[in-house]
């Protein structure tokens, strides 16, 4: 199978979940012996893109265009459409990020393509591609199959392995990039980053409050120890109703689903929803005065116990450990 | 302006889901459905647009009878007309994106909303398949949005911030959480909406593009281990998770 990757970049970085995808595409191709093309869209992108050998890809494509230094809905839907007709991909994979989420369903659209949204596995059965995906905020998973010649899959982030780089790098050939004014329909003209904030979504590891913190004020020993770790700071829902904290914040069924390495749950009881949200991270730990919260049934680890003794002290610890 | 609220009627978020006979779906029974919580900021951002403007929201959903139930609470919060497409088999987004679009062609809205996504399925991909099947402009994931005219300034949550994203109408966006705050249905409008006619519209079938082969619930956890019950138990911890599960 033909394997195009939409290897998303942001200020000319490009994103974790790329390279994931980009991995994950070269594993594809391997199965069904065909081969991984990743393209990269944007302005200056070159040097960016030529790293992408190294996570697998056989070739890298570039749309480098002045009028894609900004991220336009219809111009890389259209774009991504365009390169996977004109190198007869049989798949398109990219990160289920902002990004990917938006412009994914309009390319599947244009490429007349089955589209599975924000998969946690992707694997080949008797030479098709069966992808595994959550729903209802990950209550249950269903495996899809997409009846298309082209099919377009999203990756959840933080999921896929991107491994680490072999070192190698290609030459991006630049394919060529011919917008009209309708094409740009939708253009971003700025963005205004929460200074410094690393978001839920793409974490590695969260450190969640819950209502049990007793007050906004509180949050700042959730924030120290996150940042200790180089994490997120995540909230439950009723901490979000409570206006404690950010709506962006939000971890469940009605905020951000989350698969981190390192999940800590404090003051977090465990609602469904919540449970929903974040039970696929793969270790998590509790910290919580109530031995019967339902948060201990998901967690590996759990300290019954007052947070507001434990948090500042798990903090002190990991420094110690991390020699900071 | 015309403005089209597209709506779905799914479990509530406190649903305990099992898994039903056929292996695909959810078992249904006893479970309470009410309108997408991401929807009620759809219709919310209509009723406002339509407040300032002047104009109709019409709520749409696709879906069986029980649908009506969703549409009626979106014509108790003040919606001019609502429709049924009315279609109790399964369908894939793209299916329900197609029977939209074409409802909506035959409206020439100003605008289409919808919520960033439905809870059940998670796709967030029915309201920019609309908008690519209507060749129209679509921004996703709206926490706050001015109209000026034809012209829109939407921003739109994105990793660690927000996108300011410029368009024209008529467009289509997706709602999230923090873009208005859903008005309560009044006691009149709630009474009103009884009596209020829902339209009724069988959309043509469309070939499905992706199945659902299993559903599954995921696997559950092993008890984990309760390393203590006070400050003490923290050195072990980071042990733990230093040596054990290696993630810091």
């Amino acid at each position: 199978m033909k394997i195009l990757i939409f290897a998303e970049q942001r200020d000319l970085q490009l994103k974790k979940h790329a390279l994931e995808a980009v991995r994950t595409g070269r594993a594809l191709a391997d199965q069904t012996g065909g081969e991984a093309v990743a393209l990269v869209i944007g302005q200056g992108v070159k040097n960016s893109a030529a790293t992408l050998a190294g996570f697998g890809a056989h070739r890298v494509l570039i749309a480098d265009d002045a009028k894609l230094a900004a991220y336009s809905t219809t111009a890389y839907a259209k774009i991504i459409a365009d390169v996977a007709n004109a190198e007869h991909a049989d798949v398109v994979l990219m990160g289920a990020s902002a990004m990917g989420k938006d412009c994914a369903p309009r390319a599947a659209v244009r490429l007349e393509a089955g589209l599975a949204s924000d998969c946690i596995a992707c694997t080949v059965e008797n030479g098709e591609i069966v992808a595994t995906r959550p729903v209802y905020a990950g209550k249950a998973l269903t495996d899809i199959r997409i009846s298309t010649a082209v099919k377009v899959l999203t990756l959840r982030p933080n999921v896929f392995s991107a491994g680490t780089s072999s070192g190698a790098t290609a030459t991006p050939a630049p394919v060529s990039v011919a917008l009209t004014d309708a094409d740009l329909a939708t253009v971003v003209t700025g963005t205004s980053k929460s200074a410094g904030k690393m978001d839920v979504a793409e974490a590695d590891i969260i450190v969640t409050g819950g209502r049990g913190l007793k007050g906004p004020e509180n949050f700042g020993m959730i924030e120290e120890l996150a940042g200790v770790l180089g994490g997120a700071v995540g909230a439950s829902r009723a901490v979000v109703d409570a206006g404690w904290r950010p709506h962006e914040e939000q971890v469940g069924q009605t905020g951000k689903t989350v698969s981190p390495s390192l999940y800590i749950a404090v003051a977090v009881s465990g609602a469904i929803q919540h449970l929903a949200g974040m039970s696929s991270s793969k270790y998590i730990v509790a910290i919580n005065k109530d031995k019967d919260a339902p948060i201990f049934q998901v967690a590996d680890y759990g300290i019954v116990g007052d947070a507001f003794e434990i948090v500042p002290a798990l903090t002190q610890e990991t420094k110690k450990l991390l020699g900071k | 302006m015309k403005l089209i609220a597209c709506i779905n009627h799914v479990p509530d978020t406190a649903t305990r889901v099992s898994i039903g006979a056929d292996g695909k779906s959810i078992d249904r029974t006893g479970v309470t459905f009410v309108l997408n919580p991401y929807d009620e900021f759809a219709v919310e951002q209509c009723l406002r647009l339509k407040e300032k403007n002047g104009g109709e929201v019409i709520a749409v959903s696709l879906g069986g009878d029980a649908h009506k139930e969703t549409l009626r609470k979106a014509l108790a919060m003040g919606v001019d007309k609502a429709v049924l497409l009315k279609d109790d088999s399964p369908r894939d987004s793209f299916a329900v994106a197609h029977a939209l679009a074409e409802y909506a062609k035959a409206q020439s809205p100003d605008a289409i909303f919808f919520g960033k996504q439905s809870v059940d399925a998670d796709d967030a991909a029915v309201g920019p398949m609309v908008a690519e099947l209507l060749g129209m402009p679509s921004v996703t994931v709206v926490v706050k949005m001015d109209v000026n005219g034809t012209d829109v300034v939407a921003e739109r949550e994105i990793e660690g911030g927000r996108e300011v994203v410029a368009t024209k109408l008529p467009a289509v966006f997706t709602a999230q959480k923090g873009l208005n705050e859903p008005r309560y249905p009044s006691l009149k409008g709630i009474m009103a909406a009884k009596s209020k006619l829902i339209e009724e519209i069988a959309p043509a079938a469309v070939p499905a593009r992706v199945q659902v082969t299993a559903m599954r619930k995921p696997a559950s956890k092993n008890p984990g281990k309760i390393v203590g019950t006070d400050v003490s138990a923290v050195p072990e911890l980071v042990r733990l998770l230093h040596e054990e599960a290696r993630v810091i």
